[in-house]
């Protein structure tokens, strides 16, 4: 009589991609590098090392962050002042309504929600779609499962750009169905989603949950819908996280794709709007519209940036 | 049975995604290329007459060239200068999360954003890089407007822009390196350089080639640059294989010739790719940022 219940169930989740645990500020890392911590300890060393950190502190913040400060400072000069020789660090009577000017004159809030549009569609659409497929190859295994998915992973070995013009053609004109997808989101949502990435990241997470779970739930009656929403997402978060910034951030600095697939001024996302723009505005308007345009990037940097740099070395790579 | 149809059910709209925006491109994009048309109704099979006409177009050998060039500079700075970055960060023990921020902060903001940026920087009269010039007192350049320096501008403006990422994945790298590694050598007597040829470099060799092949796939397609920085110019100096074909295609309504440049860039790049995957598969995780 061995009963269901009398067999070892792992319930543990899936693991996750490991993340590096942050250290404090003050600790030394364990891990040694290059230089031994001895030889830092010694008088020299010290020397040697603070003058290495300060010199790298100056020269990041002034590579790095002075173009920005340029930016937000600049947008806030007078046209007269923006031509001055030499520059001012520090505008002389900053004008900061135009930042106003700018949001009401090239229209930023309707492009600005445009992109929203954009991202949110696209990121639900592959959600949806990926996670669906990359369960059906892993867990319910289909006949020809194999050969879709090299199909899938096989986009990978071309890069987008090169497609453009045959991209473009097909959204104009949709096969079969002769719809026209242009200055609609579906341009950018539907291409989105057939993500060859997003399939294979979300598949090995899934090939890593133990399969006695969904046994167990396939003797208690659960439908496949039911397992994947009860028992397969709910331990993926940390893969769904990583999914969900590459979706938003890709959508984000797309430029190319919906240069052609939004003609149309009202329909196009916000970088898009200012470069074609850019020729007819006062020079401070148009810093005015970049500084605009990049807040949200940095506002989402801000607050998922560990999410983001984990995503971005997912799965710990080995050297 | 029951199984597959389900598992079908689920799988149905990644199918008819990939099959209408990817694969079916794919098969167009070689049929555009042997074909004249204007979409309208009469479409010719033209043979090689496309590739005829991109070949002998001047702007054809000047675009591979810029482009090739693009890359081998790209690489330099885009490659060289994010390890070099990540060997510096990995020895500081201050001051980390903040460099790494802001190393990462331009990969954030929206290409076009910093692109229309440096393109302010570059104005040869009051833009900020003619303004540094001026207070060393060394002579002025004209960046974009010059044939000499145009192409490296571009550089620049893509280095900026991107070196986060790499510098950042070399970080995860190097801290995967053994510490009794660099205890050995040191006891050998290896000086620095020394420990940085014979440990840090074949430790982290795999990695190394995986960036090196997407690098170069990343800026074999470059597009955005001199798209909105130089129009191609001066004089054809910075036009780029995908810029070309965004011309023939959008400028010139041919899309016939765009599509066999697109299929010459295509069988170029699958070959970078393919070695690419192939390495990555070695590496547990694979992971292809696709820039």
């Amino acid at each position: 009589m061995s009963n269901v219940l009398d067999r070892p169930v792992r319930t543990a989740p899936a693991p996750a991609p490991p993340r590096r645990v942050r250290r404090s500020r003050r600790t030394e890392p364990a891990q040694r590098t290059l230089v031994s911590p001895h030889s830092l300890r010694s008088r020299r060393g010290r020397i040697i090392y603070w003058t290495v950190l300060t010199f790298t502190v100056l020269v990041f913040t002034l590579v790095f962050v002075f173009p920005l400060y340029w930016m937000v400072t600049g947008a806030m000069k007078s046209s007269s002042e923006l031509v001055r020789l030499p520059p001012t660090i520090f505008p002389k009577d900053p004008h900061p309504e135009v930042y106003k000017k700018a949001w009401s004159q090239m229209d930023l809030g309707r492009y600005m929600f445009n992109t929203f549009i954009y991202a949110l569609g696209a990121w639900l659409l592959q959600l949806a779609v990926d996670v669906s497929a990359a369960f059906a190859l892993s867990k319910l295994r289909p006949m020809f499962g194999k050969l879709v998915l090299g199909g899938m992973l096989l986009t990978l070995m071309i890069p987008p750009t090169v497609l453009l013009l045959p991209a473009y053609l097909t959204v104009r004109d949709i096969p079969i169905l002769h719809l026209n997808l242009l200055n609609t989101p579906w341009a950018i949502w539907l291409p989105a989603a057939a993500n060859g990435f997003n399939i294979f990241l979300l598949k090995r997470f899934f090939d890593s949950i133990p399969s006695e779970l969904l046994e167990a739930a396939a003797i208690d009656g659960a439908s496949a819908p039911r397992m994947l929403w009860s028992i397969i997402l709910p331990v993926s978060r940390p893969i769904l996280g990583v999914v969900s910034i590459f979706a938003v951030v890709n959508v984000w600095k797309d430029f190319v794709w919906p240069l052609l697939v939004m003609p149309d001024t009202n329909k196009m996302p916000v970088s898009v709007a200012i470069s074609q723009l850019s020729q007819q505005m006062p020079q401070n308007v148009l810093i005015a519209a970049l500084v605009i345009a990049s807040l949200p990037a940095i506002a989402v940097f801000f607050i998922f940036q560990r999410n983001i740099m984990a995503g971005l070395t997912a799965g710990g790579l080995k050297g | 049975m029951q199984r597959n149809l389900t598992a079908y059910g689920f799988l149905c709209a990644a199918l008819v995604c990939f099959a209408v925006f990817s694969w079916y491109p794919i098969v167009r994009e070689v049929i555009l290329s042997f074909q004249k048309t204007n979409f309208v109704g009469d479409t010719k099979w033209v043979g090689l007459k496309n590739f005829h006409r991109v070949i002998e177009d001047p702007s054809f050998s000047a675009a591979w060239k810029n482009t090739a060039i693009f890359t081998l500079l790209a690489l330099i700075c885009g490659y060289a200068v994010p390890f070099v970055t990540a060997l510096l960060l990995n020895e500081l023990r201050h001051a980390r999360g903040y460099l790494r921020f802001v190393v990462y902060l331009p990969v954030m903001l929206p290409p076009a954003v910093s692109v229309l940026l440096f393109k302010w920087f570059y104005n040869p009269g009051p833009g900020l890089f003619n303004e540094i010039l001026r207070f060393v007192h060394l002579p002025t350049l004209a960046w974009l407007d010059s044939g000499k320096t145009a192409l490296i501008s571009l550089v620049i403006v893509a280095t900026w822009t991107n070196m986060g990422s790499g510098t950042l994945i070399y970080l995860a790298a190097l801290q995967t390196v053994p510490a009794e590694l660099y205890e050995a050598a040191e006891l050998d007597g290896a000086g620095l350089l020394r420990r940085i040829r014979h440990i840090t470099i074949p430790q982290t060799k795999l990695i190394l080639l995986v960036m090196l092949l997407l690098q170069i796939i990343a800026t074999m397609q470059v597009f955005i640059e001199p798209f909105l920085l130089t129009g191609g110019g001066p004089d054809n100096a910075t036009v780029s294989v995908v810029y070309l074909m965004y011309q023939y295609a959008f400028n010139f309504n041919n899309f016939g010739s765009g599509g066999a440049l697109g299929l010459m860039l295509m069988l170029v790049l699958v070959i970078f790719s393919a070695v690419y995957l192939r390495l990555s598969r070695d590496d547990r995780d694979g992971r292809a940022a696709r820039v």
